[in-house]
């Protein structure tokens, strides 16, 4: 399965993916949109730089995903791979932060439930908006 | 074909449906439970006596999950004895099994309480039927009495509290969830509840019920309206000892999950667990870890060797909106960082060049991280020790590791 | 600080309704302009440090950004331009020499756009590229006059060695160290891609870059730096580099806060240590000292190796050009005045050299006049823009032509002309780690050789109008040029017809 991965060596720590996936989830036309009158959409990468290393975490989408198994309510679920979060279902306690190895589950202060790359299959039918965005093709989506 | 059949409809028999059926599409499956609903999540009872999950969220699983998995379901009944490879129901039917799950749960622990018969109003809280039956009796201002600061009290009081009812919280120990949190963690949250004016009545028990009050031991008297216990569970053990089953605290299993009964496997909160942060048997009475169990449990029932291995105790848990995740041991040299103005508390671990356990409260963003380091053992030695300090971070991994976890790649 | 005499050269302008406050352009720019101020929530910019590298610009995920000339100015005066005081002004603050980067940006005529090219018209029909075979393939090095052959057909003559190109672009010498290694992976493995060449530069070669070698030329300049003899033996060809048309007349420095590690081993000097390059070679001061080096190199690599001399072009290149042609080298190289440095010195890049155009049609001619024009094939630079001005240097008698500045601009370079900073913020001319990243040279060859395979057909395009099939026939042939708006002795110079005649 295609997975997205992040290359060290490319990785510029512009954090413009953490943009692109929040903007991309935010369910706003564009950029701009998402972020007016002080919208802070919540993006599902999340960029980690440390000195001259840097790269971007978001789900691994594990084959055994611990988050799905730790599910309290049965909102997170994996389909054909993708491991995708029924924002309805889930009560926001946290179970699968506790449990996910990567730490990518997000979770924020201005949304009770959690939030989670599902490699953009439901805002764009699978291009994930980081791999697009990401100015140094630091981001790929590939098989491995 | 084979016959497989699971006592129990929570996570543990789930995960043992999802066991089987990875392994077996064609086998029978037969679900036995005393309930009458689908599949729910017990832990969502709490959430749904507030109102914050309705009917048709409770569930665990979605509703054609039976139909899809092709499970044949028998509600509100209960499975008296396992004998001569049958499982003998209540009704005095015979269900044939070529392998058993019993994924029974545990139940309410009510200690003997003077004058408890006299309480009209007096529930426990581990079923949805119990959760309906609180629900029926409270209304805004109701006096609620609370026995025991644990997990499954405080998520009810919690549940009440939004239901806007007079809550008293009295526990025999000086301090609250304490199962979880070490005694400043618990500080914090106390204080946290006690601000959203919920009071805590600690180091007492009840001496004497009588109708609509409870003398304390310290001599306080509480008025309430009703009553709710909540002082511990007990596994539901009997049907394996019953049957010559080895069963200590819990269902002894081995790392199959199968009982010492051939063919008759035991997964979730009935069971006894190796906790390898801690290096000792325990029930770990949680969600993860039974529907982890049953799933194990599943494939080996189906003929797919697989292992339980790694468990810790962990818990994701929120009260009023402040967050906690604790995971491991608390055994061990400690690190402590806290902010008590932001109700920020973090505790990390140590012991034999390992993170063996932590407690985050207030900013547990990434704990996972944490996790991962006790369950896979992760030497100390092979991480950035200020890093990890920190926070949670990739970061604290070295590059090979990182590769490993993050580019697929293997070293 | 004390009273500023000058104003920043840039504005940047920041459009508040689009900016988001993802602080991309903080993150960007080396030169510390932007800044988010927590306090205001806003982001804030100091022109002051602004190079216009758009960076920012091109970085920003909402378009917020603009850089724009400062349209404070100084009172109007055509003598004492504001660029000409606020240089005064600046050495009065320093003290020091100017410098600058890349190439002279003066408004001096560009003669390749004075030159129009031919097209075929009934007779001698156009050919389309598209359906006919074309020739972009050049060889470079000394061609024999006459070939002779053996009975069984095979060729008697003596040949001495050649670079094959695939088509008549190579990139110009570029060192490592002043380029980054991101840019030299890019350069060298485009070059392989394409069947042609880069240019060491005088900086040696990375031993990770060995394994290109035959696609590379390596370069012997005046400081010797990284010369030994595994680096010869692995290049495709050695080029002398007698001269270079940014700064003709004077020698290199590379800062040796440059000089990293990797640098330094691949120079062979120590860390941190100024790479002095000194003006002249101190071995050559006679076209006979010049032939001496090139016997000692082509003595070195067993008569293998082309050797090319590189010069910048000036007032008397033709007689330079010929005494080269004398020494023994394959292939001269000329670079005119706008050609692009990493650092010179602003008055030498701006006042120094002669354009590349009438450099080229005076050498070809007189090594034509001389009868020698075979014994050496002519490459030349200096900045070659478009596929039209090398179609035209190849009329004009080039046989190849460099680029460095354009192929620059394929890596993303936006000739902001600040090299010497160190702070290049598209990773190409800096050691700095976090800049050199940048340039992810996965992106970075496939852009060169996109560039290098639009020029192919653009070249193919020019040259089947004018109904010729192959570079060798292009070369030289200053009948499909002509010149428009230049006088009588630029036409004589370029040897070329006005336009209409």
């Amino acid at each position: 399965m295609k997975r997205v991965y992040v290359n060290e060596d490319w990785c510029l720590a512009c954090h413009l993916c953490e943009y692109y996936c929040a903007a991309a989830n935010s369910g706003a036309e564009n950029m701009i949109k998402a972020f007016a009158n002080g919208n802070k959409p919540i993006p599902r990468i999340k960029v980690e730089e440390g000195s001259g290393i840097n790269f971007a975490v978001q789900c691994r989408h594990c084959e055994t995903p611990l988050c799905v198994k730790s599910c309290i309510t049965g909102a997170l679920s994996q389909k054909d791979g993708v491991i995708s979060c029924d924002e309805s279902r889930c009560v926001g306690c946290y179970t699968c932060v506790l449990a996910c190895p990567y730490g990518c589950i997000v979770t924020s202060e201005n949304s009770k439930v959690i939030q989670k790359c599902d490699l953009c299959m439901k805002n764009n039918n699978g291009e994930p908006a980081c791999v697009k965005g990401c100015p140094n093709k630091a981001i790929v989506l590939e098989e491995r | 074909m084979k016959n497989y059949v699971i006592i129990g409809n929570s996570a543990a028999a789930i995960g043992a449906v999802q066991g089987i059926r990875s392994v077996d599409k064609a086998g029978n499956i037969t679900i036995i439970t005393d309930e009458a609903y689908h599949t729910y999540s017990r832990p969502l009872i709490s959430y749904w006596l507030e109102g914050k999950v309705a009917d048709d969220k409770i569930y665990y699983r979605e509703l054609d999950f039976y139909e899809k998995n092709n499970v044949k379901t028998i509600f509100s009944t209960r499975a008296k004895k396992i004998e001569n490879g049958c499982v003998v129901l209540d009704n005095g039917e015979k269900v044939q099994y070529d392998k058993l799950l019993v994924a029974t749960g545990s139940k309410p622990f009510v200690p003997p309480m003077k004058g408890l018969d006299e309480v009209e109003d007096r529930f426990t809280f581990m079923t949805w039927d119990s959760a309906k039956a609180i629900r029926e009796k409270v209304t805004a201002g109701t006096k609620v009495l609370i026995i025991g600061a644990g997990l499954i009290g405080l998520k009810c009081a919690e549940a009440l509290h939004h239901l806007n009812a007079d809550i008293t919280v009295v526990d025999l120990a000086d301090r609250i969830l304490p199962s979880i949190l070490d005694v400043r963690a618990g500080e914090i949250m106390q204080k946290h509840i006690e601000d959203k004016g919920t009071k805590f009545i600690l180091g007492t028990s009840v001496e004497q019920f009588s109708k609509n009050s409870a003398k304390l031991t310290n001599g306080d008297t509480v008025d309430f309206d009703i009553v709710v216990v909540a002082v511990g569970v007990r596994p539901n053990t009997e049907l394996v000892s019953d049957a010559g089953g080895k069963v200590e605290k819990g269902i002894i299993t081995d790392l199959h999950q199968q009982t010492t009964i051939e063919n008759v496997y035991a997964a979730g909160d009935c069971t006894v667990s190796h906790d390898c942060s801690s290096d000792t048997d325990r029930i770990l009475a949680l969600l993860p870890n039974a529907f982890m169990q049953g799933e194990v449990a599943g494939k080996n029932m189906a003929g797919e060797e697989t292992l339980y291995l790694n468990a810790i105790p962990m818990n994701a848990i929120g009260f009023y909106g402040l967050h906690i995740i604790t995971a491991g041991s608390y055994d061990g040299d400690e690190d402590i960082t806290e902010d008590a103005d932001k109700e920020i508390y973090k505790k990390l671990v140590f012991k034999d060049g390992l993170l063996k356990g932590f407690i985050l409260m207030g900013d547990v963003a990434r704990a996972g991280i944490y996790t991962s380091m006790i369950k896979e053992q992760i030497p100390l030695t092979e991480v950035d020790l200020d890093l990890l300090r920190e926070k949670p971070q990739m970061m604290m991994f070295g590059k090979a590791r990182r590769e490993e976890k993050l580019a697929g790649k293997k070293h | 600080m004390a009273l500023n005499y000058f104003q920043p050269l840039f504005d940047v302008i920041r459009d508040k309704d689009r900016c988001i406050k993802c602080q991309a352009c903080a993150r960007q720019c080396a030169n510390e302009v932007h800044r988010y101020d927590g306090d205001l929530d806003m982001m804030i910019s100091d022109s002051q440090q602004c190079v216009d590298c758009q960076r920012c610009v091109c970085i920003c995920p909402t378009g917020a950004l603009k850089i724009v000339d400062n349209p404070n100015k100084f009172r109007n005066n055509s003598n004492w331009s504001q660029q000409i005081m606020t240089e005064v002004y600046k050495q009065a603050e320093t003290g020091g020499v100017l410098l600058s980067a890349m190439g002279n940006p003066k408004e001096y005529p560009v003669y390749w756009d004075k030159i129009l090219l031919n097209a075929s018209q009934v007779t001698n029909p156009p050919i389309d590229p598209l359906r006919e075979p074309m020739e972009t393939k050049v060889f470079l090095g000394k061609k024999p006059k006459n070939v002779s052959f053996n009975e069984d057909g095979s060729v008697k003559t003596e040949t001495t060695p050649t670079l094959e190109l695939s088509t008549p672009i190579m990139f110009s010498a570029m060192s490592y160290g002043s380029i980054s290694r991101n840019a030299h992976e890019s350069l060298a493995r485009a070059a392989t891609e394409l069947g042609i060449f880069y240019n060491t530069g005088e900086g040696g070669l990375h031993k990770d870059f060995y394994q290109y070698g035959s696609n590379t030329i390596v370069q012997v300049a005046s400081g010797r730096f990284g010369v030994f003899k595994d680096y010869l033996e692995t290049g495709a060809a050695i080029e002398i580099k007698m001269g270079q048309g940014a700064k003709p007349g004077i020698g290199g420095h590379l800062p040796g806060a440059k000089i990293l590690e990797d640098v330094s081993r691949t120079r062979m000097i120590p860390m941190g240590t100024d790479a002095i390059s000194p003006a002249p070679h101190h071995d050559i001061y006679s076209i006979e000292d010049l032939r001496q080096l090139v016997l000692s190199l082509k003595e070195a690599t067993e008569y293998k190796k082309p050797v090319i001399v590189k010069i910048a072009a000036v007032h008397n290149v033709a007689a330079i050009a010929s005494g080269i042609a004398r020494s023994g080298a394959d292939i001269i190289a000329i670079d005119g005045y706008r050609g692009g440095t990493g650092a010179a010195p602003t008055r030498i890049r701006d006042n120094v050299g002669i354009p590349i155009e009438l450099a080229l049609a005076s050498v070809d001619q007189r090594l034509r006049d001389e009868g020698i024009r075979n014994e050496v094939s002519v490459v030349v630079a200096g900045s070659i823009r478009s596929s039209s001005d090398v179609v035209k240097a190849i009329a004009l008698g080039a046989d190849a032509c460099y680029i460095g500045t354009a192929a620059l601009l394929a890596l993303g370079c936006h000739l902001c002309r600040s090299c010497q900073t160190g702070k290049c913020n598209w990773g190409i001319a800096t050691q700095r780690p976090d800049l050199v990243k940048r340039l992810n040279p996965n992106i970075g060859y496939q852009r060169l050789v996109n560039l290098v395979h639009a020029w192919d057909h653009e070249i193919k395009e020019m040259m089947g109008g004018m109904g010729i099939n192959s570079v060798e026939a292009l070369r030289g042939n200053r009948l499909m040029l002509r010149g428009i708006g230049l006088n009588e002795k630029e036409l004589e110079i370029l040897g070329i017809q006005h336009a209409g005649q």
